[in-house]
This record gives C-alpha cells, sequence and structure tokens, in this order.
C-alpha cells in the first residue's frame, strides 16, 4: 500500500517534471527539469528492488552526462530561447510520425505488460534482475559480445572526440 | 515495520544530525585557529574559553545579517541554489557506517542511520548531485565572477570524479563488496598481530589518487578554483549573504566529513582499531579519530600549499591522475587475479 504511494507521488513528479523539460524557455530550467526526470527514474528503480541501476541512474546520468549539458549552456550563456520555430514550420510534418510511432510503442508495451500482471508478492519470488552481482553476471557470460562490442563502439567515440578537438586548435 | 524500529531510526537520525551539525561548527573553529597557529597568529580567541563560542557568535552574526538578492538574479533558482547543495550534503551521512553492532536496552543497533547494500554508489551519486548546488548559484547570480565559478567548478568536477571513482574500484576489487560496512570489516584483521591490514598499505597508489581527487572535489584549497579570491572576487557565492552564505560553508563542511569518512572506510580500516571487538563502543571513537586526522590534513593543506592555476589544474586532472588511475586498476585486478 505504501509502496504505492510512494510510486504515484513519484510518477506524478516525474511526469511533471518531463512537461516542464519541453514546456520552459529558459534551457537551463529545462536541464535541470530533466535531472528531476532521472531522479525520479532513479528512485523508480531503488523501489523495484533494483539499487544498482538506480545508484548509476544518479551517477551517470543526472552526475555526470546533465553537467556537460549545463556546462554548455551556462558556457554559451543561453538567457532564453527565442522563437525560432516558425522557420521550422515542416519540422511538424516529421514530428507527427514520429510522435505517432513512439506513442503506439508505448500503449502497446502497457497492453502487453498489464496482460501478464503479476503481483507484488509474487514477483518479490522473481530472481532479482537490478542488483550488481546478477548485472555483473549477465554482463559477463549472456551479454558479454554485446557488452564488448559497446566497450569498442565508446572507445571509438572518445579517440574521435580527441582528434576533433586536436584538429581545433591547429 | 515495528514500532521500535521506527523509534530507533528516529533517534539515531537525531543524534547524528545534532553531532553532525555541531560538528561541522567546531570544524570552522578548528580550520581558524590552526591557520592562525600555522601563520603565527592568534586566530578567534575573545568568545568564551579558548575562543570556544566563536560558532554560536558567527551563527547569530549570520542569521542577523542583512538578505540581498541581486535585482536581476533569477530567484528560483538563485534560493535554490543553497538547497540543492546542503541536502545531498548531508543525507550523505545516513549511509555512512561509523562502527559495529551495539546491544543497547536489548537490542541490536547498528551503527549507521541506515544500512544499504551499495553504500558506496550510494555516497557517489548524492556527492555528485551536490555540484549542482554551486552551479546553479553561480549561473543565477547574474555576475561575472559567480559564472566563472559555477564553469569551472562544472568542469573540475566532471575531471576529478572520474579519477575518484577509479581509485575507489582497487579496494571494491580487493574487498569484493560496494557495501561501506563490509569494506571496513575486511580490514579487521592483522599481519603478524602488529599491522593492520588496513588497505592503504595493500595500495597507496589508490589511496593516493583518492586523496587529491577528494580534495578536489570538496573545492578546497589547492583545488579551490570555483572561489578563488584573487581572481574571483569569491567565485560563485559571490552575491550570496547572510544565512545563505553560511549555507554554502555548512555544505562545504559536511562534504568535507563525508569526503574524511569515506577516507577512513576505504583506505584506513574504518572504526577497526585495538580492543574493538571486546568494547564496540570504541568504534566510534576510533572512527571519528581518524576523521579528525583527515580533517586536520585538510586545513594543513590550506595552510601550505598555493592555488593551482586552472589550465594547470585540468592538465593535471586529465593528463596525470587519469591515466595513473587506469594503470592502477589494472595493475590491481592483475595482483587479485594472480595472488588470492
Amino acid at each position: 500500500m505504501m509502496e504505492q504511494a510512494f510510486f504515484l507521488i513519484l510518477a506524478a513528479f516525474a511526469v511533471g517534471a518531463a512537461l516542464s523539460v519541453i514546456i520552459q524557455r529558459s534551457p537551463i530550467y529545462s536541464a535541470f527539469s530533466l535531472i528531476g526526470v532521472m531522479a525520479c527514474l532513479a528512485a523508480t528503480y531503488i523501489m523495484l528492488k533494483a539499487q544498482f541501476l538506480g545508484a548509476v541512474q544518479l551517477i551517470v546520468y543526472a552526475g555526470a552526462i546533465m553537467v556537460l549539458f549545463v556546462f554548455v549552456i551556462m558556457l554559451l550563456n543561453v538567457r532564453k530561447e527565442e522563437n525560432t520555430l516558425d522557420k521550422h514550420r515542416y519540422l511538424w510534418l516529421l514530428a507527427l510520425p514520429f510522435a505517432a510511432t513512439l506513442i503506439v510503442e508505448v500503449l502497446y508495451t502497457i497492453l502487453k505488460v498489464t496482460s501478464d500482471f503479476t503481483s507484488l508478492p509474487e514477483m518479490a519470488k522473481r530472481p532479482i534482475i537490478g542488483d550488481s552481482q546478477s548485472i555483473g553476471y549477465g554482463l559477463f557470460t549472456s551479454y558479454l559480445m554485446p557488452f564488448e562490442l559497446t566497450s569498442i563502439l565508446i572507445l571509438l567515440a572518445i579517440v574521435g572526440s580527441v582528434i576533433l578537438a586536436r584538429r581545433e586548435k591547429e | 515495520m515495528d514500532i521500535y524500529k521506527l523509534i530507533e531510526w528516529v533517534v539515531k537520525i537525531g543524534i547524528v544530525f545534532l553531532i553532525l551539525m555541531h560538528a561541522l561548527a567546531y570544524i570552522v573553529l578548528l580550520e581558524r585557529r590552526l591557520l592562525g597557529f600555522i601563520q603565527m597568529r592568534l586566530g578567534p580567541n575573545r568568545v568564551g574559553p579558548f575562543g570556544l563560542l566563536q560558532p554560536l557568535a558567527d551563527g547569530i552574526k549570520f542569521f542577523f545579517k542583512e538578505e540581498i538578492i541581486p535585482r536581476d538574479a533569477d530567484r528560483v533558482l538563485y534560493i535554490l541554489a543553497p538547497i540543492v547543495a546542503l541536502v545531498p550534503a548531508l543525507t550523505t551521512i545516513a549511509v555512512i557506517p561509523f562502527g559495529d553492532t551495539i546491544n543497547l536496552f536489548g537490542r541490536e543497533i547498528e551503527l549507521s542511520v541506515t544500512r544499504v547494500d551499495i553504500s558506496l554508489l550510494v555516497v557517489l551519486a548524492l556527492t555528485s548531485m551536490g555540484i549542482y548546488g554551486i552551479v546553479l548559484a553561480g549561473w543565477s547570480s547574474n555576475n561575472k565572477y559567480s559564472l566563472m565559478g559555477g564553469l569551472r567548478s562544472s568542469a573540475q568536477m566532471i575531471s576529478y570524479e572520474l579519477s575518484l571513482s577509479l581509485s575507489i574500484v582497487g579496494v571494491v576489487i580487493f574487498s569484493g563488496s560496494l557495501d561501506l560496512a563490509q569494506i571496513a570489516k575486511e580490514q579487521m584483521n592483522t599481519w603478524w598481530g602488529i599491522i593492520p591490514k588496513w588497505n592503504i598499505f595493500t595500495q597507496p597508489i589508490g589511496f593516493m589518487l583518492f586523496l587529491i581527487s577528494v580534495i578536489a572535489e570538496t573545492n578546497r584549497v589547492p583545488f579551490d578554483l570555483p572561489e578563488a579570491e584573487t581572481e574571483l572576487v569569491a567565485g560563485f557565492h559571490t552575491e550570496y549573504s547572510s544565512m545563505k552564505f553560511a549555507i554554502f560553508f555548512i555544505a562545504e563542511y559536511a562534504n568535507m566529513v563525508t569526503a574524511s569518512a569515506m577516507a577512513t572506510l576505504l583506505f584506513l580500516g574504518g572504526w577497526h582499531g585495538p580492543f574493538v571487538k571486546d568494547f564496540p563502543l570504541l568504534g566510534p571513537v576510533y572512527f571519528t579519530l581518524k576523521i579528525l586526522f583527515f580533517l586536520v590534513l585538510y586545513i594543513w593543506l590550506r595552510g601550505t600549499l598555493p592555488r593551482f592555476r586552472y589550465d594547470q589544474l585540468m592538465k593535471f586532472g586529465w593528463k596525470f591522475m587519469i591515466p595513473v588511475a587506469l594503470a592502477n586498476v589494472v595493475l590491481v585486478a592483475a595482483l587479485a587475479l594472480f595472488l588470492f
């Protein structure tokens, strides 16, 4: 009962913050709303007993990536977004199909999940999937290949960014 | 959940909070007196015996100062910033264990506000949230110096957070746990009955990296670039006055306590010391003494070292700290694989 109440509060905060990300005119407010969304997501993970995921969500997304976002916004010193949307009216044509796809996707997932809904006590009996042990085990056994490929991809990205940064200097 | 558990929690939170707030006030006094001693002057010694009531006087002064909000400041973020700085700084203390379980009124009581399996990650996550307080303060004040302070702070935090996390990886590999209490317990025994099995002896490189990174993360000398007074007036808190200014200071000192507690738990064996097994209440005493050691070290550094230049700071972080930290991870992993 208490878990449900907490979940509803968190969900409300998350949705509110997510709306705020796109409604705010000032980019810095949008960025901080996004941090709010991520903090709410992390709390939801922790409530689902995926503590490791929750902590990593905070460290990586809210703690590291968003600092970069905020850093760039501050560096450019953007106070308020100018209304440039009118010039890109054709973007609406692109935005509609994308939004429709996303909504259909979400609806499909919701319908699928609610159809094989399991009660909380039953969920508790299932093996935990979000703690450090199970994630580490998964990464180095069944998902070793994707894991290594991703790390190569990230390494390439790092090398690329270093090269780009050096070229700018000359 | 039984009612006794709830009472236990409330009592623990109350005690830890009270001790922490008083300790923070007296760390400021310690810093001022010790700096005075280093610089061959007296320091504050007028209020009460040896200046012991100085924190009280400071507190009263802060409450009665005029509160100024710059006209063009972003009011919401300006007021939010000190709160964002303080809340994570104080919350972090909740997961830090300061002793083993003790037996009180027939109940086993764990000496930590709450016990989390991944307390190490929780501490890292919460401290990385604390940056936003400084960044927000710098942004919302509408002041060049503040903005520069905020910018520097965000760049510095990202750079040194990497080497901080990497330096901890070695300890995690050795102890096989992300739980601070468990990590401390792994260091309980001794070699040949004299030398304690502290991680500082098994991985000195990791310890040095951790110490340097953590000083940079807490914005202390020689890494206090965000508030470099000779070039930035006071950096991110230039426009803050009264209690809001004080809150930034409380947050900074709370972060220092957290950092010292982390260093103690990860590398100096936490609350372990002679006779702790027989008298568990000695644990918190040792723990406090070790934290005090690191705090004095902080102040000592402040009295001794000049400040880095900004490009030196960045170069040092990216071109020295991170490569060494990476090499240390490889070294420790190899040792763990082949020796244990």
